[in-house]
């Protein structure tokens, strides 16, 4: 079934495909759980990316921190949120970064579903203002 | 005889822990979902339990893409939280019920549930949070863990029938335990949210409101949407409900509604608190 289903908007699954594709990309950031491999990305990032066999693109995303590019390239939320971690960002950080707006867009977007908004109207205002 | 005296479901958002470790629980941002919890402790305190079987899925601290259950089913004595990679603090061991655990394994197994056991289990924020929510600064968890690991990560993900069949089959298993616990069952996770992606933000009150207002009265009714059909109306991350309701399958057929509470945003989430009875 799942083939044939119609896509779903600003979504991307992550199937077998995406698995393979993705493999070294989550298993360095997989290998985030322990400080000493956090600290030895922070003390030379080139060097720990090195370390695992990331394809072009993958390494691209990672020193552009472009976090779409890392789940067109096989990323997964899951794993990626602890390369997101060693930076600091927040889950608002990085829905911010992945919608294009500022944080606090991002986080003015989430409260107005609060309010009772849809997901697509407080979509609407946050990016037409 | 060993009772099962209620299920107890909530989300595992990881910034409720940080909320939780800078005692934040009265601040106006938080404070609607942590009112949902004055209940559930009064609720515990009245039912006891002693032991707790957690429907829970991993975030890349236990399983990583190598090895890829769909079903995992501890079999520890001792279970242990670990570094999630963002600074979460470490949460005090969990005792495992290994008697109960193998007795679930041959049981479901035995009913063509093809399992994976975990002799060795590291559990994370998902079953670390839930349990810190429930019984805040205890000691020691008042209950013996025996946790079940959903895969959520990687599809293709077990449908919602098979998870609730799962559940179900948990309670067949349970009927026949001759021990005499008091068992509580717990679902975490959820409801809608999405991390990932252009739609990242993604939340949808109306789906879930269905599952809300289905989860006792006709849990099959969460069965009728594809898995790719609750990742549209849930959220990529919001596919967490199969672990509400393969704990809703484990409580068994009839179910009553004792309490519930819904807030959103947490975080990016879309966040709930249930408790129901056998009915």
């Amino acid at each position: 079934m799942t083939e044939h289903a119609s896509p779903i908007p600003g979504t991307t699954l992550f199937d077998g495909k995406a698995a393979q594709a993705g493999f070294e990309l989550n298993a360095m950031c997989y290998s985030f759980n322990e400080k000493a491999n956090r600290d030895a990305f922070l003390a030379d990032e080139e060097a720990y990316c090195d370390s695992y066999k990331l394809t072009p693109e993958q390494r691209a995303a990672v020193k552009a921190r472009d976090v779409l590019a890392m789940i067109a390239a096989g990323g997964n939320a899951y794993y990626l949120a602890k390369l997101a971690g060693i930076f600091g960002l927040n889950m608002q950080d990085l829905g911010a970064m992945q919608t294009g707006v500022s944080t606090d867009a991002f986080k003015a977007m989430l409260l107005s579903q609060g309010r009772g908004a849809t997901y697509e109207t407080a979509f609407k205002e946050m990016t037409h203002g | 005889m060993a009772e099962i005296v209620g299920a107890y479901f909530t989300s595992h958002v990881p910034a409720i822990g940080g909320a939780i470790h800078k005692g934040l629980q009265g601040d106006p941002y938080w404070k609607p979902f942590f009112d949902g919890f004055p209940r559930v402790h009064e609720w515990l305190g009245q039912v006891k339990p002693d032991v707790a079987i957690v429907f829970n899925n991993d975030h890349g601290l236990n399983f990583f893409l190598d090895t890829m259950p769909t079903f995992a089913v501890g079999a520890a004595a001792e279970y242990h939280n670990a570094d999630e990679g963002w600074g979460l603090p470490l949460y005090k061991p969990f005792a495992g019920h290994p008697e109960l655990s193998w007795h679930l394994i041959n049981s479901l197994v035995e009913d063509e549930f093809d399992i994976t056991t975990c002799q060795k289990m590291l559990v994370d924020h998902a079953l670390s949070i839930p349990f810190e929510l429930a019984w805040p600064d205890c000691e020691a968890w008042p209950v013996k863990l025996v946790p079940f690991g959903i895969n959520t990560v990687q599809h293709p993900l077990p449908s919602a029938k098979r998870c609730l069949a799962l559940g179900r089959a948990v309670n067949r298993a349970l009927q026949n335990w001759q021990g005499n616990e008091r068992i509580v069952i717990i679902g975490t996770g959820g409801l809608s949210h999405q991390l990932d992606g252009e739609r990242a933000g993604f939340m949808n009150q109306d789906y879930d409101r269905f599952c809300l207002d289905h989860l006792a009265s006709d849990p099959d009714a969460l069965t009728d949407h594809s898995i790719h059909e609750i990742v549209r109306l849930a959220g990529t991350q919001g596919v967490e409900i199969l672990n509400w309701i393969a704990a809703r399958g484990a409580l068994g057929d009839a179910a009553t509604e004792i309490h519930r509470n819904y807030h959103l945003p947490i975080s990016n989430t879309a966040a709930a608190t249930v408790l129901l009875e056998p009915a």
